[in-house]
C-alpha cells in the first residue's frame, strides 16, 4: 500500500517542532508500523536526509521503550504498543499523523523521543518492597491466595510506556501509578510500607508536573496491557487510608 | 588431553596462533558441595565505613547488571549504573517469557542440587565448568527466595504456593514462572530494587548513556569512557572496579530474538583492550520462533519454549501435503518428528535437537508456510490436542498472551490453525572469559550474565540464563568482588593520566571518522549484510569450507564498511545512525572472531553443529579426545591474527558422556 505520513520532526528539546509530509510505498501488511518507520528512514538516508528519531528496544510489546501518538491515538488504533501494531490496521491511500508522547513531564528529546525518567522518579519514591539481598525467608512461607495474586499480577504487567498519560487530556500519570501500588498492596509482602509508599509516590507525581485524575478514563483504553481503571480507586483508597492514619 | 603445539595442527590454524594454555586457579578444592562456602570465607572482607569510599562501575541495567547494582548498593558502596535505554527497567532481560529454573523440589519430584548441576552440565553438551556450574545450582533456591520477597508475581496454584513447570531438556518441573512475562517480572523486582538505592544514594543512574571504551590503568581497570547519547558528550567515569553486565551479541546476526539495541560492544572494546573472550561461536538457536515473513523484517520474534509442554511439533509426510491447510491433513499423514525419534522427550528434547530436526524436515522440503523464495521455512506446533483435552480456558490460562503475539503478527490464531514455528538466533554461550571470581584477563574488570562465557557450555538449556544473571548479580558477584576490593583505598586516577586520555581520544577519533565518510550505504545494510554472511555460514550448520569464505566475505565487508558507510547528521545531538554505526563496526569484528573460532572446532557440540563431525545416524559428533575446553581468544592487535589460549576442561564429578535423548 501507499501512505502518505505526517511526522513531527524536532531537532531538540529547544527548538520549535513541525509537521513534515512524507510519501512511503510498496507497504506490505506484514511490517510492524515501526518496521515501516525504518523503510522510512532507509530512503531518508539515501537521499541524504536525516533521519527520524523514535525510540524501540524489544519491539515485541514488552520493554515500553516505543510509542508515538498515530493519528491522535496512543500507539495508534489498536490496543496494543506501537512495535506490535502490523500495517493491516492501516489502508491504501491513508494519510497517518505521527507525533510524540504530549505531557509537561515528558519533555521532547528529538522528534518522536521524550523523556520518561519522570516515572522512574516515581518508582525511586517508593514503588519497591525494602528486601536486602539475602534477607528473604523461603519463598512458600507466604502463601498467597490466587485472587489476590492474580490481581498483583494484572498490576504488575504495566510496561511504564506512558501511552496512558499521553492519553489522558490532563497528562495524568495516575494509571501507572496506581498499577504498582495494586501490584504490590495485593501482596502479603508489601503490606508493611504501603501507606508510606503511597504518599511519597503521589508526591513525586505531582511534584514531576503529571496532572490530577478526572475519571475520564481514556488511560486504560490506550494501556496496551489492558491495565484496569480500578487500579486508581486502589490507589485512592490506599492514599485516603494512609492521610487518616 | 590437547595435545597439538601449535595452530598449524589445528583446522584454520593459518588464521590465529597458539598462546600458552589457561586455567581458573581461583576455584577452591576439596567436595564441589563445599567449594562456594568455603570461597564465601576465604574471601576477604571490606568494612562497612570502607564500602563508602570504594566505587564500582557496572554497564548494564538486566537482570545481571541491576541485581549487581542494588545489591552492592545496599552494602553501601558506591555505584555508577550505566544503560543506553531511557530506563533501566528496558534491559533485554524484560522479554524473556518461559521461566527461571532452581532446584528447590517443591514437587517431590527427585529435583536436587546435584541433579539440577547434572542436567546443566550435560545440556551444555560439556563444553562448561563443573565449579561454575555447581554454584550457579546452589544459589538458585535463594534466588527464588528474594524474588518472592520483593513481590515478584510468580504463578500460584490454588494452595498459594508456587507452582512449577517443566522446560526442554530436563525431566523434573522446577521452572518457576510468571505467566510468559518471568523475565519482565524479574528485572521489575530487580529494578525496584535498584531504585530503591537510587533514592538511597548509594546508586547513581546514567540512562541514554553508551560505554565505549574501558579505561585500563597500571594493568587495571579503573573505569570507563561513555557518551551521553542525548547531549552527545563524551564522559569520562572513573572508579575502582568495573562490572560489564551488558548482555548477549546475538544481534550480529541481524536477525534475532534480541532486542534491536543488543550490541557487542561493551564486551568488544574490553576484549581489544585485553580481555580474553571466550567460546565466541557458541550461539544458542531457539526452535519455537515465528518464521520470517520477508525482507523488511527488523527481528525475529520467539514464542516460548514453554509451549512444547502442551504444543506438539509436526510437519506432514509427504511434501505434496505442504501447501494444504493444516486442518486438512488427517493424522495419519502427520509426521510427529521428535516424538518419533526422540521417544524418551518427545517435544521437550533441549534447544539444539529441536532446532537441527526442524531444519533438517524442511531441508527434506517438508516445510510449511509461505513460500520464501522456493522454500518453506517453519514447521507446526500445534495445540488441538491440548485443546481438546484442556479447554480452552486453561489453554488461555496458560499461555493466552504468547497466543495473542502470535495472532497479532502473523493475523492467525492458534486456537484455530496450528503456530507455525522455525528456529532462530537466541542467545550467546560465548562471552568475555572469567574465572571462579567472574573476573576477567584484566584485573579489577569483572563480567556478569550473558556477557560472560561460563556457566552454560556449548547449548543453553531453556530457564537457566535467567537464573545465571540473578544469581551472578545478587549473590555470586557481591561475594567475590569483595575479595579485589578489599585491596582498596586504590591510589586515584587522575583524568589528566595518559590512559584515560588516549581512551577518550580514541573514542572521540572513531566518531568523528565515522561521521566524516559519508559513503553510500546505510548502516543497516552492513548489518543485513553481515547477518546474512553469519547465518548461511556460521549458523545452525557449519562446513570447513564455509567458514573460510565466511571470513573473507565479512574482511572485505568490513573493508568496504570503513570506506563507504555513511552516517548523517552530527556527534552532538540525538543520533541514532552514529550509536548503530559503532556497534555494526565492533559486529564486524566480531563475526570474523566468531568464524576463526568456529573454524578451529572441528567437533560437533550443542548448537553448533560441523557437518564434518556427524555420528552414523546422523547426531552431532563431539570430540571430547580433541576439544575439551574453553576456547579463550586474545585480541592479536590491530590487523593481526587472534591468539587461542586454551583452558582445558576436566570433569571430575560428572563422567563426560554422548549425549543422548532417544
Ligand atoms: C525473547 C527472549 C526470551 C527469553 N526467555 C528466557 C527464559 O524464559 N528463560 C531464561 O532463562 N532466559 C531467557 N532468555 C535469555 C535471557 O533473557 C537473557 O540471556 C538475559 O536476560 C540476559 O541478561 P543480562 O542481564 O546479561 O543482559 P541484558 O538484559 O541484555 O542487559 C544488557 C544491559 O546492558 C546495557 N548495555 C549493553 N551495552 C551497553 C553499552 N555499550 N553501554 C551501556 N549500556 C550497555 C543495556 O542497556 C542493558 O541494560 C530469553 C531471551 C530472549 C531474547
Ligand atoms: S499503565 Fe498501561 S499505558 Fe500506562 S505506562 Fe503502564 S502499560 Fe503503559
Ligand atoms: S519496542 Fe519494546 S514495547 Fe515496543
Amino acid at each position: 500500500m501507499n501512505l502518505t505520513l505526517k511526522i513531527w520532526r524536532q531537532d531538540g528539546p529547544q527548538v520549535a517542532g513541525r509537521l513534515a509530509e512524507y510519501q512511503v510505498s510498496d507497504i506490505s501488511d506484514d511490517m510492524s508500523f515501526l518496521e515501516m518507520l525504518d523503510v522510512l528512514n532507509e530512503e531518508l538516508i539515501t537521499k541524504g536526509e536525516e533521519p527520524i528519531a523514535f525510540d524501540s528496544d524489544c519491539r515485541e510489546g514488552i520493554c515500553g521503550m516505543c510509542g508515538l501518538m498515530i493519528s491522535g491515538h496512543a500507539h495508534g488504533p489498536e490496543v496494543t504498543t506501537t512495535c506490535q501494531l502490523h500495517m493491516r490496521s492501516f489502508k491504501d491511500g491513508d494519510t497517518i499523523t505521527v507525533e510524540p508522547w504530549r505531557a509537561e513531564a515528558f519533555p521532547v528529546v528529538r522528534d518522536l523521543v521524550v523523556d520518561r525518567s519522570s516515572l522512574d522518579r516515581i518508582i525511586q519514591a517508593g514503588g519497591f518492597i525494602s528486601v536486602n539481598t539475602g534477607a528473604a525467608t523461603e519463598a512458600n512461607n507466604l502463601p498467597v491466595s490466587k485472587p489476590k495474586a492474580d490481581r498483583a499480577f494484572d498490576a504488575a504487567t504495566c510496561i511504564g510506556c506512558g501511552a496512558c498519560v499521553a492519553a489522558c487530556p490532563n497528562a495524568s500519570g495516575m494509571l501507572f501509578m496506581g498499577a504498582k501500588i495494586t501490584h504490590l498492596s495485593e501482596l502479603p509482602q508489601g503490606q508493611a510500607q504501603r501507606d508510606a509508599r503511597v504518599v511519597s509516590m503521589v508526591n513525586q507525581h505531582d511534584h514531576e508536573g503529571f496532572g490530577g485524575c478526572t475519571n475520564i478514563g481514556e488511560c486504560s483504553a490506550a494501556c496496551p496491557k489492558e491495565i484496569p481503571l480500578d487500579v486508581i480507586s486502589t490507589l485512592n483508597a490506599d492514599f485516603r487510608k494512609a492521610k487518616q492514619a | 588431553m590437547t595435545d597439538t603445539n601449535t595452530s598449524a595442527d589445528l583446522p584454520g590454524g593459518d588464521l590465529f596462533t597458539l598462546g600458552a594454555p589457561i586455567a581458573d586457579t581461583k576455584a577452591p578444592d576439596g567436595p564441589i558441595e563445599n567449594r562456594w562456602t568455603k570461597a564465601e570465607f576465604n574471601n576477604r572482607l571490606v568494612n562497612p565505613s570502607n564500602r563508602r569510599k570504594l566505587s564500582v562501575i557496572i554497564v548494564g541495567t538486566g537482570l545481571a547488571g541491576a541485581s549487581a547494582a542494588a545489591t552492592m548498593g545496599e552494602s553501601g558502596y558506591h555505584v555508577k549504573s550505566f544503560c543506553y535505554q531511557d530506563s533501566p527497567r528496558r534491559a533485554h532481560s524484560i522479554a524473556a517469557q518461559g521461566g527461571i529454573n532452581a532446584a528447590k523440589n517443591y514437587n517431590n519430584d527427585g529435583d536436587s542440587v546435584h541433579r539440577l548441576f547434572y542436567d546443566t552440565v550435560k545440556g551444555g553438551d560439556y563444553r562448561s565448568r563443573e565449579d561454575n556450574v555447581y554454584r550457579l545450582s546452589e544459589v538458585s533456591t535463594r534466588i527464588i527466595d528474594q524474588c518472592v520477597a520483593q513481590g515478584v508475581p510468580f504463578a500460584r496454584d490454588y494452595g498459594g504456593l508456587l507452582d512449577n513447570r517443566s522446560f526442554g531438556g530436563v525431566q523434573v518441573a522446577r521452572t518457576f514462572y510468571a505467566r510468559g512475562q518471568t523475565g519482565q517480572q524479574l528485572l521489575i523486582g530487580a529494578y525496584q530494587a535498584m531504585e530503591r538505592q537510587v533514592a538511597n544514594g548509594t546508586v547513581e543512574q546514567f540512562t541514554r548513556h553508551e560505554m565505549l571504551e574501558v579505561i585500563v590503568k597500571d594493568g587495571k581497570a579503573r573505569g570507563i569512557i561513555a557518551r551521553d547519547m542525548v547531549t552527545g558528550e563524551i564522559e569520562t567515569h572513573l572508579a575502582d572496579v568495573v562490572v560489564l553486565a551488558s548482555g548477549g551479541y546475538g544481534n550480529v546476526f541481524f536477525l534475532s530474538t534480541n532486542a534491536m539495541g543488543c550490541n557487542v560492544t561493551a564486551t568488544w572494546r574490553a576484549h581489544r583492550k585485553g580481555a580474553y573472550f571466550g567460546n565466541p561461536c557458541y550461539t544458542q538457536i531457539h526452535p519455537t520462533c515465528i518464521p520470517v515473513s520477508g525482507d523488511h523484517q527488523s527481528k525475529l520474534t520467539l514464542m516460548s519454549e514453554s509451549l512444547r509442554n502442551d504444543g506438539r511439533i509436526w510437519v506432514p509426510k509427504r511434501a505434496e501435503d505442504c501447501g494444504k491447510d493444516p486442518r486438512e491433513i488427517p493424522e495419519a499423514d502427520r509426521d510427529y518428528y521428535l516424538e518419533r525419534i526422540y521417544p524418551a522427550f518427545g517435544n521437550l528434547v533441549p534447544r539444539d535437537i529441536a532446532s537441527r530436526q526442524a531444519k533438517n524436515v524442511c531441508d527434506e522440503g517438508r516445510g510449511v508456510g509461505p513460500l520464501v523464495g522456493d522454500f518453506r521455512r517453519g514447521v507446526y506446533l500445534d495445540f488441538s490436542a491440548a485443546l481438546a483435552r484442556m479447554s480452552e480456558e486453561a489453554v488461555a490460562e496458560k499461555y493466552g498472551n504468547l497466543f495473542d503475539m502470535y495472532q497479532r503478527i502473523t493475523g492467525e490464531s492458534p486456537y484455530d490453525v496450528p503456530m507455525r514455528i522455525y528456529p532462530a538466533v537466541h542467545y550467546t554461550m560465548g562471552g568475555l572469559w572469567v574465572d571462579y571470581d567472574l573476573e576477567t584477563t584484566i584485573p579489577g574488570l569483572f563480567a556478569v550474565g550473558e556477557a560472560n562465557f561460563s556457566d552454560h557450555g556449548a547449548n543453553r538449556l531453556g530457564a537457566s540464563s535467567l537464573m545465571q544473571c540473578l544469581g551472578d548479580g545478587y549473590f555470586v558477584l557481591p561475594n567475590t568482588i569483595r575479595n579485589y576490593l578489599a585491596d582498596g583505598p586504590f591510589e586515584p586516577v587522575s583524568e589528566d593520566a595518559p590512559e584515560v586520555v588516549e581512551a577518550r581520544q580514541a573514542v572521540e577519533d572513531r566518531i568523528s571518522t565515522l561521521l566524516s565518510i559519508n559513503g553510500d550505504r546505510t548502516v543497516d545494510s552492513f548489518h543485513r549484510e553481515l547477518g546474512n554472511i553469519m547465518w548461511e555460514y556460521c549458523g545452525m550448520e557449519r562446513t570447513e569450507e564455509g567458514l573460510r569464505k565466511a571470513v573473507d566475505l565479512i574482511r572485505a565487508l568490513k573493508d568496504e564498511f570503513w570506506r563507504n558507510v555513511k552516517v548523517l547528521g552530527s556527534a552532538d545531538t540525538l543520533n541514532q545512525s552514529l550509536e548503530k554505526a559503532g556497534r555494526v563496526a565492533d559486529f564486524l569484528e566480531l563475526g570474523e572472531l566468531m568464524c576463526i573460532d568456529a573454524l578451529h572446532r572441528r567437533e560437533s557440540c550443542g548448537g553448533h553443529f560441523r557437518a564434518e563431525s556427524v555420528t552414523d545416524d546422523g547426531e552431532a559428533l563431539r570430540d571430547d579426545e580433541n576439544f575439551a575446553y574453553v576456547a579463550a581468544w586474545e585480541f592479536g592487535g590491530e590487523g593481526s591474527a587472534p591468539v587461542l589460549h586454551k583452558e582445558d576442561l576436566v570433569y571430575e564429578f560428572i563422567e563426560l558422556k554422548q549425549r543422548s535423548y532417544k
